[in-house]
């Protein structure tokens, strides 16, 4: 505490000094309180035990995990092979190999995805005018072997979906 | 045998010398000086990789005992080139690069980007969708302060401080998820609105977090910010004076905190901004502890533009005229936000065709990092630290 | 040799029995080895105990929940740590001192070991007590110092020496504040041997140093906390080893069991601090009694030890409490705090004491 400009004499200084010594001590003690009190209430904790609560987990609908493409109940996607979502990804994430079908229109041979490259912006899913693929709600996506990070999506027997 | 004591010389300024006049310095930079034996200064270097960084800034600090005598960041370690890439994608591909420059502020770096194209090609926003804009960015800012707070008593040594800022902020993500199902990278506006509509449980999360965080902020302040130890920390440190900080061209919270009073939002009102009734908080003398309160006052000016846009939200569309490929026209755009950080540009060049033929980020975090070796010197290490953190930098920004 | 047959809950009756067992001098020694092991023992559990505590306890003020996984709730987490740490690689840093590089985290252990042995828990159960206790504990807590600023030279790191160099400033400086509060309660109590002192403190809870005295005894607590937490190099006077700011601070270079020695010799030495405030200005191992006839009888049937303990954990609460809440001082306000406020005010509170002792309102 150094003298102001002003000369003050010894009294002013004491008293100052005593006062912020005080006022100083008594911000700490606010302080004190603010933790104690979620110390001794222990319902105050918000963080989860995952990987435990998986069950309970649930994430909401627009979450965006990995891409999968829906099959129904006869195994038939809504894919026609058009390639707009393979255009619209920045990085070169979905390969669409075309075939011909026995009538010679164009239909889907393979859906490549590269879990590897995806960055999960969802703008595949936004330019699908069919509805063929979605962003699913699936998050933990760590595998041991690099090569398993290419998925092919249009059979639902590939552990994809 | 070598003689070690030569050698260990030899290998101080190798590592330490790396400005050397073949690479070209910038001016004003200083070098190291010749080695002296009777110096008593020696080099640190805090980072890359450090707890208080905020990213990946390496930071050469010349000291003299304790005392900081100059202090040099060295940027690009987290470089990725995202400029370059923009020259690549489309328009719409490049808002989802956006969010990764300064990912504390995406929906912001969106905005920008989308109201670049917006004013090229002169598309309109429903009113739904300015709505929408206003309250997600206002969200954007209360949530980028709430981390702010929280990694600043970290890098003090208050560690509970963090814990108590998350807590707020998960509410805030939990409304981003639902929204538009990612909590960092959002990739959610587009030019002429928003890509999805808010679902109906939207207005209600944002009333609680309205609620929650009125009965809360008085709580933080006293934790932290009447502390007296975190006042005799701040206060009188890293003194920035008014011609400082507009010479650097520092903006946001670092500029208001010098006293000068310029907000995008206020004085070249974007959106619908100039609809609302909120104040711009300015510091008196320039410190550290300034650029801290006017960062407080904001979350309570952003609470009040929250407050009067949930009552007034219509109904409507949220997207006028939806399109996947934008071309603009030959020219040069250029538009500015005020994210929680302060003022970013984005500063189009086309050539008639989809995917722009430059594209430029005026990024307010390279300015705001550049005015560290004026404020710094003369302070201790301790405040380095402190200062670095007031200036609310967060690093990819700096390097895109 | 006191008399053993006295009316006290815990008899010193491992004692006697071996002196009924075998000659003197023999029965000295075993004595004496049944006190250093017990003391072991009590060091070994302490540092398991209250690493798990200050893991907990964090966690409860941060809004979580802390370890969980290993044992129910996490108990046997501690036991992990050491396993962990055990198993490590020991690092040498090319270049440094290797015989002060190995002592160094041994020091600030024995420091504690070295207090512990004078610490009454009990009326028997207090395995030395010289009669300038005080002035031991004073010349044995240098040991500590000395083995932080040693790690720190010893490591050939600019770091480590920084962080060294400022926990000395640190440490010496705050042991002046200490020795003086100290002083003030050997002048109350009108002893200096620990055990003289907790008898001092002998009745009810407001004969406690803290509450005798209007005032004077709750300052000089609250300054002896301040005191010994920055003794401790916790937050928030922890400089020694800010880890947002030099990272690691004097124990960088440290892996293994070197790192869990100095980690281990801190909260040792947060309880060993503990038990001294408890001695000092808490009444050691006196029950709280109230001085009312109906619940007087049962708090005295309350072991001593059990008192002692209970006092000890609260104030080790305490030390916890102040971590999780402060941020960190400055260097040079650390300083500005011991030699401009603290000082002051232990003088003046000296001559306080000295006041209260000459009227005779103190015991």
């Amino acid at each position: 505490m150094k003298a102001t400009e002003t000369k003050e004499n010894v009294l002013e200084f004491v008293s100052r000094y005593v006062h912020k010594t005080i006022t100083g001590f008594f911000t700490l003690t606010k302080g004190l309180d603010i933790t104690i009190k979620y110390f001794v209430n222990p319902k105050t904790a918000i963080t989860q035990q995952y990987p435990e609560n998986r069950d309970t987990l649930q994430m909401f609908d627009r979450f965006r995990g990995h891409l999968h493409m829906p099959h129904d109940e006869n195994g038939k996607n809504a894919c026609t092979a058009c390639g707009i979502c393979e255009k619209s990804c920045p990085n070169g994430t979905i390969s669409v190999l075309a075939t011909k079908d026995l009538a010679g229109k164009k239909v889907l041979g393979k859906y490549i995805y590269r879990l590897s490259q995806c960055t999960f912006c969802g703008l595949c899913v936004e330019a699908c005018q069919f509805g063929a693929i979605t962003l699913g709600k699936n998050f933990e996506l760590a595998v041991y072997d690099r090569n398993e990070l290419t998925w092919v999506l249009n059979k639902s027997d590939n552990g994809a979906c | 045998m070598l003689d070690t004591e030569t050698n260990n010389k030899a290998m101080i300024t190798q590592s330490f010398s790396n400005d050397t006049p073949d690479t070209q310095l910038p001016e004003g930079f200083r070098l190291p000086p010749p080695d002296d034996e009777e110096s008593e200064e020696f080099f640190v270097n805090i980072g890359p990789q450090h707890p208080s960084t905020h990213g990946v800034l390496r930071v050469v600090v010349r000291l003299n005992g304790e005392t900081v005598v100059e202090a040099v960041p060295h940027l690009g370690y987290i470089h990725r080139g995202i400029e370059k890439m923009a020259e690549s994608q489309t328009y719409i591909q490049n808002i989802h690069l956006s969010d990764r420059l300064d990912y504390l502020s995406a929906f912001s770096n969106n905005l920008c980007l989308c109201m670049v194209v917006e004013q090229a090609l002169d598309i309109g926003v429903p009113e739904r969708g300015e709505y929408i804009r206003v309250i997600v960015s206002e969200l954007q800012r209360l949530q980028s302060h709430l981390l702010w707070w929280g990694v600043l008593g970290m890098d003090m040594g208050g560690f509970s401080t963090f814990f108590y800022g998350f807590r707020e902020r998960e509410l805030i993500n939990d409304i981003f998820e639902e929204m538009c199902g990612a909590r960092l990278t959002v990739n959610y506006f587009r030019p002429g609105g928003s890509s999805l509509d808010v679902p109906d449980t939207f207005i209600p999360r944002v009333k609680n977090v309205i609620s929650a965080l009125r009965k809360v902020l008085d709580e933080y302040n006293n934790l932290l910010n009447r502390n007296i130890i975190f006042l005799e920390r701040t206060k009188g440190i890293g003194l920035m004076s008014k011609e400082t900080a507009l010479s650097y061209g520092c903006t946001g919270g670092v500029l208001r905190g010098s006293g000068i009073n310029y907000d995008v939002r206020k004085n070249n009102p974007y959106s619908i901004y100039n609809q609302f009734d909120f104040d711009v908080p300015l510091g008196r003398v320039g410190d550290s502890y300034d650029r801290c309160q006017v960062r407080m006052e904001e979350m309570e000016q952003s609470l009040r533009i929250l407050e009067q846009a949930v009552v007034r939200f219509p109904g409507g569309p949220h997207r006028s005229q939806p399109k996947q490929n934008y071309k603009l026209p030959k020219g040069s755009y250029y538009s500015q936000v005020e994210t929680p950080r302060g003022l970013l540009g984005v500063y189009i060049v086309s050539d008639g065709g989809t995917t722009p033929y430059r594209l430029k980020y005026r990024s307010p975090n390279f300015s705001n990092l550049s005015v560290l070796n004026e404020i710094a010197a003369g302070h201790k290490v301790a405040d380095l630290i402190t200062i670095m953190s007031t200036l609310d930098l967060v690093i990819p920004d700096i390097d895109r | 040799m006191m008399p053993s047959a006295e009316l006290y809950p815990v008899n010193n009756f491992i004692g006697d029995a071996v002196r009924s067992l075998f000659p003197p001098h023999v029965a000295a020694v075993i004595n004496g080895l049944i006190a250093l092991l017990s003391l072991m023992a009590l060091v070994g559990s302490l540092g398991a105990v209250l690493i798990y505590l200050e893991r907990k306890v964090s966690a409860h003020f941060q809004l979580r929940f802390g370890p969980m996984r290993v044992g129910p709730h996490g108990l046997l987490q501690a036991l992990a740590d050491g396993i962990k740490a055990i198993f490590k690689e020991i690092l040498k840093p090319e270049g440094a001192d290797t015989f002060i590089f190995f002592l160094a985290p041994l020091l600030p252990v024995s420091a504690a070991f070295l207090i512990l042995a004078i610490i009454p828990f009990d009326h028997h159960l207090q395995v030395a007590d010289p009669a300038g206790g005080v002035l031991y504990v004073l010349g044995v807590s240098g040991l500590s110092v000395l083995g932080i600023l040693l790690a720190g030279w010893a490591s050939n790191n600019k770091y480590s020496l920084l962080g060294a160099m400022r926990s000395g400033a640190q440490m010496v400086s705050f042991e002046i504040s200490l020795a003086l509060l100290m002083l003030l309660i050997v002048m109350l109590s009108g002893t200096a041997s620990l055990r003289g002192i907790v008898l001092a403190q002998q009745g009810t809870i407001f004969d406690w140093w803290i509450f005798k005295l209007p005032f004077l005894g709750i300052l000089a607590f609250i300054m002896y906390l301040v005191a010994s937490t920055a003794e401790l190099n916790r937050t928030p006077f922890d400089i020694a080893e800010a880890e947002s700011e030099l990272t690691g601070g004097f124990a960088t270079e440290y892996s293994g069991i070197g790192f869990a020695m100095f980690f281990l010799g801190e909260f040792v030495n947060m309880f060993v601090s503990s038990c001294l405030v408890t001695t000092f200005f808490l009444g050691g191992f006196h029950a709280p009694l109230f001085g009312l006839p109906v619940i007087d009888p049962i708090l005295s049937l309350i072991p001593g030890f059990i008192c002692f303990f209970a006092k000890a954990f609260l104030i080790v609460f305490l030390y916890m409490w102040f971590r999780w809440t402060f941020p960190r001082v400055r260097v040079d306000q650390l300083m500005y705090l011991e030699w401009r406020i603290m000082l002051p005010a232990n003088l003046l509170l000296l001559m306080l004491a000295g006041l209260f002792v000459a009227q005779g309102w103190a015991g």
